[in-house]
């Protein structure tokens, strides 16, 4: 019997997701908090892959396709943010970053 | 076509017309406008009546649907028919001649322009209410004659006892157009329209009631509209107290023609009232237990126009008794020479009024036949009608009443007989105590200007002479005449009962003027309870008003209003002030523990998920 | 030959997401990322999505991730500091995501018992001309759409960075 069980890529899928979790929960730097989230798309993108893979239809590569374009238009978006952030407020720590408190 | 339309069009031209610009307009202009207005409006009516000849069916003009709703359907429709050409002749004459003296009495008062604007105002909706050829028409000449009443009574709205006169007018007159409404409802509901044509042909088809039923329904709650309007009991209460406002209104609205509306309306409703023959007698009751209760108070009182008050009270009274009786026609007429010569009385006590710049009490009057010698041939005039002496109007329409309750029951005919004595009596009494005697007063009484003098003989003519417009016999076609002998003895007791009463008033106030104070002094305890009118507003203000106005502020205004709706708004916005104080605590401004609460979220619906996969 | 394939590369992307997480300054992070992507790259081979492998490695591993480095560098990013504490994060996060992971799992292998087995060349659809067809024909809306998105994303960005005319 030679092959992966496509539920390993589900659950590998499903660790990925949960660790970009864990860091968005655990890390204070704002771009690290970036990271994880791409980290969690990353994840789902490979869930949508392996759906594919099941379903023999490539329409699972489109949406992996999709969710990169929209990815990346926020990576450039939220990068911009940091960086209009950290010139008013001269800190990447989320915590700091809270003057909705209140 | 005749356009009926512009009988009731043209004053109401004239208030808008005074209303808009008669501020600005010189008092010359506005009374151009007010008198104008009425006057084209009677010639309108005289041209209607000469076009229409005899009138022997009724002439109805359909303008517009005024509103539609399932199967009721309310026109805008005129008619005239013998009836209302009798209204029509009297509102607009009388109505007249009291603006003409409107103009001199008004001379020197503030809103001279408001009053005429109201005053024409008041005559567009009093045509209405005569002309209207369905219940919701009249209902609204009914109501806006009401309106016109409560701002002319309030029109010294500065003075507090005038604008609560005036408050009290308009919420006794609710309570009746409450029955009124409900009795048009009632209509509606029996015979599933509002057209007097429709109604009445309608009820004509239906069986006597002997028995309570639906037409002694209706009959009895159009009585409590009427009573309200006509000041019968036990609604009479604010007609009194109407006398607040200026003296051509008390002439105009309170004496001649609004008052009547509702002897008006039970006569246009006669084919309801004559299948409902226990709805007629309350009528012949309430009628006669008004006039002689009023005829009672008007003997003690002391304010000239509360004298003529009490007695337009007592006069109204008498003519529900003409109705009540089946004598349609005799309340008719006795509404017709009642406008003249009452008019009349108001207008005279007006111009002595005017005469003593503002003086009413007949304490402070006396001798004044030297003073004002036109106003007391008037008045006196009046007197002897409304006395019921021969051959003056009084006399011949209060005496087809006194008939016809002869006929319909003899003991109404005696108390009839007994209050048409202390009519005379109370109306002579305060004659000779403004004319006779010694002037007793401050004042340097004036004679008033030709402008209120002419318009009071043209009224004395028409009381004198107004008997012999034979109503009755014009009404015929409507109202068939009450059988019953024409009995000569029944006429004899009451012009002597009217002779006995002015007798008396000249013994105890000419003749032996000490003679009323020491008869008040003897009878003590009975005079003040007649001069203190029974007490019947200290009654009515412990039994009713106080329990309503303390009730609604406990229950109503503590109770609901302050304590649950406003209780219950105050607790919402608090119970939303402490939820937020709490729920605030989860906005912590920290990215990181939203993204916890969004985490418990999705844990919530994978968990929700599994367990409907469970389930299945 | 397979199953060495995915085990080799899954714990690869595994072990550097959890560096990701662990690490406190953000350039380690930033290439642990990298290596995740680029584990992820050869997993997408294993099944089949060849242009979606070589997009990951271009788009995501190339570009995305450059640009996190340069702002990285822009910003000169130290090492985090210890500030603050979410308890809510603490004590209702992480009991949050052991249940969610768990969940997940339930959830797979409820879903998918005896699921079939990937292998290389188990699916040959992933080619670029596959992709593309699609994109150009059935996707073609959406396609247009993203242009006017990263139209907006460009625009965006260079408004929000640009400096301030005090500055």
């Amino acid at each position: 019997m030679t092959g992966v069980p496509l539920s390993w890529f589900l659950i590998l899928s499903a660790v990925l997701f949960s660790l970009g979790v864990a860091g968005f929960l655990i890390r204070r730097s704002v771009l690290t908090v970036f990271m994880s989230i791409e980290l969690m798309l990353n994840a789902v993108n490979l869930s949508f892959v392996a759906f594919s893979y099941q379903l023999k239809q490539v329409n699972g590569h489109l949406f992996t396709f999709f969710v990169m374009v929209v990815a990346a238009a926020e990576a450039a978006l939220g990068l911009a943010i940091i960086l209009a952030v950290f010139r008013n407020r001269g800190t990447l720590q989320v915590d700091e970053v809270n003057s909705m408190k209140n | 076509m005749l356009h009926l339309w512009l009988i009731p069009a043209f004053p109401l031209a004239g208030f808008l017309a005074n209303g808009l610009v008669g501020r600005r307009a010189s008092k010359a202009a506005v009374n151009l406008i007010a008198i104008g207005s009425v006057v084209l409006s009677l010639l309108w009516v005289l041209k209607t009546l000469a076009a229409l000849g005899p009138l022997e069916h009724t002439h109805i003009e359909r303008y517009f649907t005024w509103f539609q709703s399932g199967d009721l359907r309310v026109g805008f429709d005129l008619a005239v028919d013998r009836l209302t050409a009798v209204m029509l002749l009297v509102v607009t004459s009388v109505g007249l001649l009291i603006h003409i003296y409107a103009i001199g009495y008004m001379s020197h008062e503030g809103g001279y322009y408001r009053f005429f604007a109201y005053f024409n105002l008041f005559m567009f909706f009093m045509l209405l209410l005569v002309m209207a050829a369905n219940f919701l028409l009249m209902f609204v000449g009914w109501e806006g004659v009401g309106l016109c009443s409560y701002l002319l009574i309030g029109f010294y709205f500065l003075r507090h006892s005038a604008t609560t006169a005036g408050n009290k007018a308009f919420i006794v007159n609710r309570i009746g157009d409450y029955g009124f409404t409900l009795a048009v409802f009632l209509i509606f509901l029996g015979f599933g329209s509002l057209d007097f044509e429709t109604v009445f042909a309608a009820a004509a088809g239906r069986p006597v009631e002997t028995s309570a039923g639906a037409l002694t329904l209706i009959g009895l709650l159009l009585l409590a509209g009427a009573a309200g309007k006509s000041a019968q009991i036990p609604l009479y209460v604010w007609l009194p107290d109407a006398m607040e406002g200026p003296t051509p209104v008390s002439a105009l609205i309170h004496a001649a023609t609004m008052v009547t509306a509702g002897v008006y309306m039970i006569a246009r409703c006669a084919p309801l009232y004559t299948r409902a023959p226990l709805a007629l007698d309350v009528v012949a009751l309430v009628g006669l237990a008004t006039a002689v209760l009023a005829a009672i108070i008007g003997l003690a009182q002391t304010d000239i126009k509360k004298v003529f008050a009490y007695s337009t009270v007592s006069q109204l009274g008498y003519m529900f008794l003409g109705l009540g009786s089946g004598a349609y026609s005799a309340g008719i007429f006795h509404l017709v020479t009642h406008a003249f010569f009452k008019a009349l009385l108001f207008l005279g006590a007006g111009s002595v009024i005017h005469a003593l710049s503002g003086e009413q009490d007949l304490r402070r009057m006396g001798g004044l036949r030297k003073h004002t010698p036109v106003t007391f041939v008037t008045i006196l005039c009046a007197a002897v009608a409304i006395a019921g002496v021969p051959p003056f109007s009084g006399f011949h329409s209060k005496d087809a009443i006194l008939l016809a309750a002869h006929h319909h029951a003899p003991w109404m005919y005696w108390a009839g007989v007994a209050t048409a004595g202390l009519t005379a009596f109370y109306v002579f009494r305060a004659v000779f105590l403004a004319f006779f005697g010694t002037y007793r007063g401050p004042h340097h009484p004036h004679e008033s200007p030709a402008v209120m003098t002419l318009p009071l003989a043209a009224l004395a003519l028409l009381s004198l002479a107004g008997g012999y417009f034979n109503v009755p016999r014009w009404l015929e076609p409507m109202f068939p005449p009450a059988e019953g002998a024409h009995d000569a003895l029944l006429v004899y007791i009451s012009v002597a009962a009217a002779a006995a009463g002015i007798s008396l008033a000249w013994l105890m106030y000419v003749a032996r003027p000490g003679l009323a104070d020491r008869l008040a002094g003897r009878l003590g305890w009975l005079y003040r309870l007649v001069y203190n009118k029974f007490f019947v507003d200290e009654i009515y203000d412990r039994a009713l008003v106080r329990p309503c106005v303390e009730g609604s502020s406990a229950v109503l205004w503590r109770g609901v209003d302050a304590g649950l709706i406003d209780g219950a708004v105050n607790q919402v916005g608090m119970k939303a002030r402490d939820a937020g104080s709490v729920l605030r605590l989860i906005q912590s401004g920290s990215i990181r523990s939203y993204a916890a609460w969004v985490l418990w979220g999705s844990v919530l619906a994978l968990a929700a998920l599994v367990l409907s996969r469970g389930a299945r | 030959m397979d199953l060495v394939l995915f085990l080799t590369f899954a714990i690869v992307a595994v072990g550097c997401a959890v560096n990701l997480v662990l690490q406190r300054h953000p350039i380690s992070a930033a290439i642990s990322l990298i290596g995740v992507m680029a584990s992820l790259a050869v997993l997408y081979l294993l099944l089949g999505a060849e242009f979606i492998a070589a997009a990951q490695v271009i788009v995501y591993a190339g570009a995305i991730m450059v640009l996190f480095v340069f702002v990285i560098m822009l910003l000169n990013a130290e090492a985090e500091r210890k500030t603050g504490r979410s308890l809510v994060a603490r004590y209702i996060g992480i009991p949050s995501l052991v249940l969610f992971l768990s969940l997940l799992g339930v959830l797979i292998h409820a879903l998918y018992p005896s699921a079939e087995r990937a292998s290389f060349g188990g699916f040959t659809g992933g080619t670029p001309q596959n992709v593309g067809r699609l994109l150009f024909t059935r996707y073609l809306l959406p396609f247009e759409a993203t242009s006017a998105l990263i139209l907006i994303a460009i625009v965006g960005a260079v408004w929000l960075a640009r400096k301030e005319a005090g500055e």
